[in-house]
């Protein structure tokens, strides 16, 4: 699938282990500088890729992160197999490479001090791919926020629906907004932040519906492919189409913050929270 | 339909439907709205941009009872679907479904939404406007409209470009309609790297409506004449008007309250996952 290769082609490159090359401007640069400036390139700014955890890491108060609903994790409920071989073996090798049971993870913690709950989607499982264990997650965590009055807050990072699960992977995209539509009734704050890259059928349900939608720098944030639309339109599109700084400016994202700023920026906004 | 051997095991393969589902002469909403509507006040705009032709909606009156009527407009001819887009709707379609679903909860009317797209429009203008935000919102809203909706799938329920119109109390489905998260052929020309698998990936996908129904997405399937609803329109558009009565009736028992919640109880209920202890 060519939009999870990345992972593969990138540790492939990262063969010397002492050089990262940004994606961005190719330019090299040491591995410790680059992990020390959080994956960001400390020339261009190019965000590139976190883990869930590491994430996590920057966002909550010391020793203050509690994971929840983890215990849930793929079924290959329509026992899909194409060229390449069964879901069940993709998942499967997928738990094992990150760490992690699903595409996502949730729990609860302080950030500078305040109650949130988080989802934090893992581009590295399969994509980030929206799939039953993925909207389950979500929606828990949601419900969770609900009976405990927390803010709730989504990081997303998702090729779209996880199409090894047909029409069950597309009702997540209701499943989850169900849960979101509880939030909004009760006046409890959803915030989303859309990280590169959140397309198809995730940009298309949670994703797009946080009261605030913050992005990171140069995140693709789409619901066509780009190849498909320069089909249907039979032109090149311009550079810059479909980034966070494009939505920004045609209205559909609220502020575009640098990851070290995240945490302060999540924060100053939970502090106006007076319910 | 006289054939029970028939109806009890479907003798079509995925690919088949899938073919059916798109035939050139299969009634589209039109069809319906002439053979089974009366009294339709269609109703235009989506008070931010345009008017979008690929998604009409308004009050209407369907065995007597009023209803809020929405749906994806598929053409037949060239020109219908020039105008109409082949039912592929803009942001402003699924802004102007919302905006009248809302009308709906104004009037305490009920809504129907009559699915059949090859999915949301895929272009330069689309992602301008906010494609993914307006479905997003749809489906968000959806949750919480104080009136019951009850969706048809007709034709092709296209991913998010049916879902968004598509958050049912109940969901009806044609037997040779189909609803996937991904056509076919974009399935295979990604996880087969080659659109020419489209039949393996249509088998795959589970899209047909005896799968859909067998994994708890559909309430419903209304069984179509002889070769397919486009063999005898009168037939099929009387059973869909009677599923759709049918399941009216047993909507409007719920209190708002008892549906508001039985929505959140089905749409929390799909999809299947493993729980580890």
């Amino acid at each position: 699938m060519a939009w999870y290769s990345e992972t593969t082609t990138a540790k492939k490159k990262s063969k010397k282990d002492l050089w990262v090359k940004c994606k961005e401007c190719h330019s090299h640069i040491y591995k410790s500088e680059w992990e020390e400036n959080l994956n960001v390139c400390p020339n261009c700014n190019y965000h590139g890729s976190i883990t869930s955890h590491e994430r996590i890491n920057l966002l909550f108060d010391k020793n203050t992160f509690e994971e929840l609903f983890n215990n849930i994790s793929p079924k290959d409920s329509l026992k899909f197999n194409d060229l390449k071989g069964s879901y069940k073996d993709k998942y499967e090798l997928a738990i094992k490479k990150t760490g992690i049971s699903e595409a996502v993870v949730t729990g609860r913690g302080k950030i500078n001090g305040f109650n949130a709950v988080v989802a934090v989607m893992d581009f590295r499982f399969l994509g980030g791919s929206l799939g039953s264990g993925t909207g389950e997650k979500i929606l828990q965590a949601a419900n969770y926020a609900y009976d405990n009055n927390l803010p709730y807050i989504v990081f997303s990072a998702s090729g779209g629906a996880r199409m090894q699960e047909g029409i069950l992977s597309l009702m997540q995209m209701a499943k989850t907004c169900a849960g979101v539509a509880r939030l909004n009734k009760k006046n409890i704050p959803y915030i989303s932040v859309l990280i590169n890259p959140t397309t198809g059928g995730v940009s298309a349900s949670y994703a797009m519906v946080g009261d605030l939608n913050i992005s990171e720098p140069g995140a693709l944030i789409a619901f066509a492919g780009r190849r498909v639309i320069e089909q249907t339109i039979g032109e090149k599109l311009p550079d810059d189409f479909q980034t966070s700084e494009y939505l920004l400016e045609h209205g559909f994202i609220d502020s575009i913050v640098n990851r070290k700023d995240m945490k302060d920026y999540l924060s100053n906004v939970l502090s106006f929270y007076n319910r | 339909m006289t054939d029970k051997k028939k109806t009890k095991k479907p003798a079509l393969s995925a690919w088949e439907i899938v073919s059916i589902s798109r035939h050139p002469k299969r009634p589209i909403l039109q069809n319906y709205l002439s053979l089974i509507v009366k009294n339709f006040v269609e109703f235009h705009g989506d008070r931010y941009y345009s008017d979008d032709k690929a998604m009409i909606g308004g009050f209407a009156e369907i065995g007597g009872q009023k209803v809020m009527l929405i749906g994806h407009n598929k053409g037949k001819k060239v020109n219908e679907n020039l105008e109409r887009n082949f039912g592929m709707a803009k942001p402003d379609g699924y802004r102007k479904a919302l905006r009248l679903m809302k009308l709906a909860e104004r009037f305490n009317v009920p809504i129907v939404t009559i699915i059949d797209t090859p999915g949301a429009f895929p272009g330069l203008e689309a992602e301008e406007r906010g494609q993914a935000e307006a479905i997003a919102k749809n489906l968000t809203e959806m949750a919480s409209i104080e009136v019951p909706i009850i969706s048809v799938v007709i034709g092709e329920g296209g991913s998010g470009g049916a879902l968004g119109i598509g958050v049912g109390d109940k969901i009806l489905m044609l037997s040779n309609a189909i609803y996937s998260v991904i056509s076919p052929e974009g399935c295979a020309s990604i996880l087969w790297r080659d659109a020419k698998y489209a039949p393996d990936a249509a088998n795959a996908l589970n899209l047909t409506a005896s799968d859909l129904l067998r994994h708890g997405v559909i309430d419903e399937i209304i069984s179509e004449p002889g070769e397919g609803a486009h063999t005898n329109y009168k037939a099929i558009a009387e059973s869909a008007k009677k599923s759709v009565l049918k399941n009216l009736e047993i909507l409007k028992k719920l209190s708002i309250e008892e549906l508001i919640q039985s929505r959140f109880e089905k749409y929390s209920g799909m999809g299947k996952f493993s729980v580890n202890k």
